[in-house]
């Protein structure tokens, strides 16, 4: 009964996951930085209404508690208010990330009446200065319409997520007060190098000091929410809130826009993808794949294996390491001792992966002529 | 509430609490609980007497998460 032990049986895989995340769609009206699913145009492949909500009772026969819907931006997707109703009506509870652009007075009425529903609001500073200049002009001031809107329309508690860059990890006291300011949550997440945050990552992760003021900071709060990003801090000390495990096809999983199901949302690549919803449901997906089921294999604490932190960090996220170009086997790159640092110079020649499917809106080149 | 190898796991939709049911014991007691009178009948019912402050335990950890609660 002991809580390593549940730990264990965690990383063998769930018989369903906890929750996975959905991202409806690629289209998006922004072009952040550092979008995870590299998002802008839609697929034609899309998955059609009918086969969204065949999915959405799977899920619901699965006894997958919630669902975490994003994209893109979700509610692009006509059929979006559709879909989430579907999902309740069945006790699938929703978390759903925006950027907020399409949460009108009407739209958040809408929203404040659903049940089992969570809003997350993305925002990258507490200033629209910080924000904009990750996920581009004019951005903030529409979230913070969406949340005045929401606030308003008597949401209750939405959320306010952020993920930490080494901008936005100096303004945590104001992003506290912003959210005391709307009576909503704070979330924080980690940047990742994953789809256009490879191009960024470097300049913008945090760096060792501003991880350990991080970690501290979160550790005097737990009620902040991370959906259990940091736990390669918790090599620091005490552990932080959550089930400090990568849950990558273990407990967690991401389902794309055209139904392909990846280990976790942060690993987009064809390395990662285990299959097809369209392929026999995701049910066969989940305790199938040969992908997943390695996943479930005991791991080896490879370079970490001498560092006595392991049991805290667990080597720290995969996608992280393998954006990076860094093996499974070697320390997260942003690992608290630094030893993720020491082990990137090390390589002679770093080959990156390159995300696999690329959505960024292709920018038209301006032809000028004299 | 889900089956799972090392016992269950529980969601709150309301609270939004995911609860870790650590033993099959525990879910067979809990599944039990709307068939007695009250908890001590339940665990008497289902459990060696010998382990039955160990489940009260478990079981007023479930109250406070509010998965169960008083009739």
């Amino acid at each position: 009964m002991s809580a390593d032990s549940l730990r264990d049986r965690f990383e063998r895989g769930l018989s369903s996951p906890i929750c996975l995340t959905w991202e409806l769609t690629y289209a998006c009206n922004l072009a952040c930085t550092h979008c995870l699913s590299s998002s802008g145009r839609r697929d034609p492949r899309e998955l059609s209404t009918s086969e969204a909500k065949s999915l959405i009772d799977e899920i619901a026969a699965m006894q997958i508690f919630y669902i975490n819907i994003g994209g893109g931006e979700p509610m692009i997707r006509r059929d979006f208010f559709e879909l989430i109703e579907h999902a309740v009506a069945q006790r699938v509870g929703v978390k759903f990330s925006t950027n907020g652009t399409r949460i009108d007075e009407a739209a958040a009425r809408r929203l404040a009446g659903i049940d089992y529903l969570d809003a997350q609001i993305s925002i990258d500073g507490v200033d629209a200065a910080t924000s904009d200049r990750v996920r581009g002009a004019g951005s903030y001031d529409q979230a913070r319409r969406a949340m005045d809107n929401l606030k308003a329309a008597d949401f209750g508690p939405f959320k306010i997520s952020v993920v930490m860059t080494r901008e936005s990890v100096e303004q945590l006291d104001r992003f506290e007060e912003l959210a005391a300011h709307y009576g909503a949550e704070l979330r924080l997440t980690r940047l990742r190098p994953s789809g256009r945050g490879a191009d960024v990552w470097e300049a913008l992760h945090p760096t060792l000091a501003q991880n350990r003021s991080l970690y501290q900071w979160l550790l005097e709060r737990p009620n902040v929410l991370t959906g259990d990003s940091f736990f390669h801090l918790s090599a620091l000390g005490s552990p932080l809130e959550g089930l400090n495990l990568c849950g990558a096809g273990r407990v967690v999983c991401l389902i794309d826009p055209v139904g392909e199901v990846y280990a976790c949302p942060f690993v987009i690549h064809e390395e990662f993808r285990a299959g097809n919803v369209r392929d026999g449901g995701f049910g066969s997906v989940w305790t199938t794949s040969e992908l997943f089921g390695s996943l479930r294999e005991p791991g080896s604490p490879g370079a970490c294996s001498s560092c006595g932190s392991y049991d805290a960090c667990r080597g720290g996220c995969m996608a992280a390491k393998f954006f990076t170009g860094l093996e499974m086997g070697d320390p997260d790159p942003e690992c608290v001792f630094g030893h993720g640092e020491a082990a990137l110079a090390a390589k002679k020649v770093s080959i990156r992966p390159t995300p696999s499917p690329d959505h960024s809106r292709r920018i038209p080149v301006a032809v000028r002529s004299r | 509430m889900r089956d799972e190898a090392f016992g269950a796991l529980a969601y709150h939709h309301g609270n939004r609490r995911l609860v870790f049911l650590k033993s099959r014991e525990l879910v067979i007691l809990v599944r039990s609980l709307d068939a007695y009178e009250n908890v001590d009948e339940a665990i008497a019912s289902t459990l060696p007497q010998a382990l039955r402050d160990q489940y009260v335990k478990a079981l007023s950890s479930l109250a406070s998460s509010e998965i169960i609660h008083e009739r």
